[in-house]
């Protein structure tokens, strides 16, 4: 009881003090805005002034500017032998993506989507997950798989799919997943630099999207370690993970949830695999519930690996069970209102923390 | 080649005494073409190649008991028993690994080849006229990933050799059942390079097609894709009980063992007697 009515004290003194922090900050820091597309080109362009062994390859990258423009004005700086416009070859290419990076170079694959990963992905497992282990540490793959993952507007099944649960099963590789701008140029950074392979998992819906980036970030040294968290909100009723989009519906979420008095911290994984699950399980055992929150399928999905890890460590912290809200068991429909239901929504989001706090809802429209 | 022989049946031996588990796959009867091209590369060049290749391992210089311990998984195997048989790597003798999967090999290679063309063209470096080969067998040359290879290796001319090992065999699948045009080194010119047939069980031969393509590729003149005609002794692996193949063609093939044919060789043309040759057989 008193320690509740701490909390609460604490809780309210904390909001007085940020807005001071956040004024001065700006001033400071004069908070610029760049959008997801404009923080990835930077981080590639840094990287690749910085080390001549970074190179890209993919279709579209170069003379089309990337076929989300994310390598714009690349191949203009950096010449054709630096940025290369693959043919669509996706097992060819990745193949020879692999066997550069085994001699040291660094390379950054682009897949237009990671739909058109699933050709290559035998080279992605098998030669460049697994080649560290199998040949005792003595052949090391420093390359990035880059491009857009999961649902984007009405493309349909083939090419809405989600593939962090697949990567982040498989020993070997790193998988990553930024959100916001300061993710996408902190952690390709980090993904860049790292001597092992990575499965970076872009959002295509999020490249125009405009976040503050403080001048820490802009720096061309800024790095994000791979592994971390971030507690993108504060709170203490509830917890809530997401990684990618889901992050911004999560945060919307928390902000209707306050309304009816339900403080909700959001995590942003950054960093699928591995998982930090300290920062996990430390939230957990602050505030007592969790939900996961994933675009892709259910079933053997992060979201199952997050509710695992916390019942093996935070078990008998958990007042509620585990609510995971991932995207309906489905290939992805087509029409726009079936796509609106096959996707957690925010209200999916703020339901199930009202469940996860004994607060009767609704019946949700689909089970 | 001899080497190659001894370790292949003792490899045999011991998989049927059961020392040695899992996946193996001997390579009796194709020594020429291990022999014939990879004696005449570099150490910084490198050879990728799928699972039938503890004597590729061996022509590339790795010792024979470093290759042996990792097939019985020991911690003094090349790759510390994490490897084993079908996944034989070496940075130092830059034999960049064996594939379990066919077609997996070759654009590794083409990555290595292409490798050396950055190095020396974007960063600058000095002595990078480095060459790669890429084994693979007759199986390999109907999958996908081998035509996206040539395509691009071709494309960006890249120093790299193809070498099919053409034993006729994909396990049980015989290769004229699996393949529309089975000549496989008319696919080169398809691409814009050479294609090349040799007689894979003659090591002189194999030799001297071996120094016009890896010569070729040195100069930056690009790839070329070499097909030699050889065959396998044994089953597919030692699990194989081997009951598709003809045995007339195998007594055919077995009167063309490189080995015997080189002792013949060496002796008719006075460049060795049998002593000699019995010198290297203790060895």
């Amino acid at each position: 009881m008193l320690a509740i009515a701490r909390q609460r004290m604490l809780g309210q003194s904390f909001k007085k003090i940020l807005p001071a922090v956040s004024v001065l900050r700006s001033y400071s820091s004069a908070a610029k805005q760049i959008t997801v597309r404009e923080a990835l080109n930077s981080a590639l362009d840094e990287e690749m002034s910085a080390d001549p062994k970074v190179f890209l390859m993919g279709e579209e990258v170069g003379e089309y500017q990337g076929a989300y423009k994310i390598t714009k004005g690349l191949l203009e700086k950096y010449g054709p032998e630096r940025v290369l416009d693959t043919p669509i070859t996706e097992a060819g290419f990745t193949g020879i993506g692999v066997g550069a990076a085994y001699y040291g170079l660094k390379p950054v694959v682009e897949f237009m989507t990671f739909n058109f990963s699933m050709q290559a992905i035998d080279h992605i497992i098998n030669s460049a997950a697994k080649s560290n282990y199998m040949s005792a540490g003595q052949i090391s793959v420093p390359i990035v798989f880059r491009g857009p993952n999961g649902a984007a507007a009405g493309v349909g099944a083939q090419h809405s799919q989600c593939y962090a649960a697949w990567y982040a099963s498989c020993p070997g590789l790193k998988v990553l997943s930024p959100y916001n701008s300061e993710d996408a140029r902190g952690l390709l950074k980090a993904a860049i630099r790292d001597p092992d392979p990575v499965v970076f998992l872009e959002n295509e819906l999020l490249y125009g999207e405009s976040f503050p980036v403080s001048d820490e970030v802009l720096d061309s040294s800024f790095c994000l370690p791979i592994g971390k968290a971030k507690i993108e909100r504060e709170g203490k009723d509830v917890t809530i993970t997401a990684f990618s989009k889901m992050v911004g519906y999560a945060l919307k979420a928390a902000e209707m949830l306050e309304k009816d008095g339900i403080y909700a911290e959001v995590i942003n994984l950054r960093s699928i695999r591995p998982l930090d699950r300290s920062t996990i399980n430390t939230s957990v055992r602050k505030t007592n519930r969790l939900i996961t929150v994933e675009e892709g399928f259910p079933q053997h999905g992060v979201g199952a690996e997050i509710c695992a890890s916390v019942v093996e460590e935070s078990f008998s912290y958990l007042d509620a069970p585990v609510e995971r809200i991932a995207g309906a068991d489905v290939p992805m429909p087509y029409a726009a209102n079936l796509e609106r239901m096959a996707v957690p929504q925010v209200e999916d989001i703020v339901r199930a923390a009202k469940r996860a706090c004994y607060r009767s809802v609704p019946l949700a429209a689909t089970a | 080649m001899v080497l190659g022989r001894a370790f292949e049946d003792k490899c045999a031996k011991m998989y049927y005494d059961r020392k040695m588990l899992g996946f193996v796959h001997l390579y009796n009867g194709q020594e020429a073409v291990s022999t014939g091209f990879i004696r005449l590369l570099k150490q910084q060049d490198s050879i990728v190649c799928t699972y039938r290749d503890h004597v590729q391992a061996l022509s590339k210089g790795v010792s024979a008991r470093a290759v042996m311990s990792e097939l019985l998984g020991k911690a003094t195997g090349c790759s510390r028993g994490q490897g084993g048989s079908m996944h034989i790597f070496s940075r130092k003798h830059n034999m960049l690994g064996r594939f379990a999967f066919i077609g997996e090999g070759i654009p590794i290679a083409t990555g290595a080849a292409f490798t050396s063309k950055y190095k020396r063209e974007v960063l600058k470096e000095a002595d990078c006229g480095h060459v790669s080969l890429a084994f693979f067998g007759d199986g390999t040359c109907n999958n996908g990933q081998f035509y996206e290879c040539l395509n691009m290796a071709a494309l960006w001319k890249l120093p790299i050799v193809f070498v099919v090992e053409n034993n006729l065999w994909a396990i049980g699948m015989s290769h004229l059942r699996a393949t529309s045009v089975p000549q496989i080194y008319k696919k080169g010119p398809a691409f814009g390079m050479p294609g090349v047939h040799v007689d894979g069980m003659d090591v002189l031969k194999v030799r001297e097609v071996a120094k016009e393509a890896i010569g070729r590729a040195r100069r930056g003149e690009g790839p070329t894709l070499v097909e030699c005609e050889t065959y396998r002794f044994r089953g597919h692996s030692l699990a194989d009980p081997d009951k598709l193949r003809d045995p007339a063609e195998k007594a055919h093939y077995a009167a063309r063992d490189p080995i015997t044919a080189l002792k013949k060789y060496l002796i008719e043309n006075s460049l060795a007697n049998e002593a000699d040759l019995k010198a290297i057989d203790k060895r």
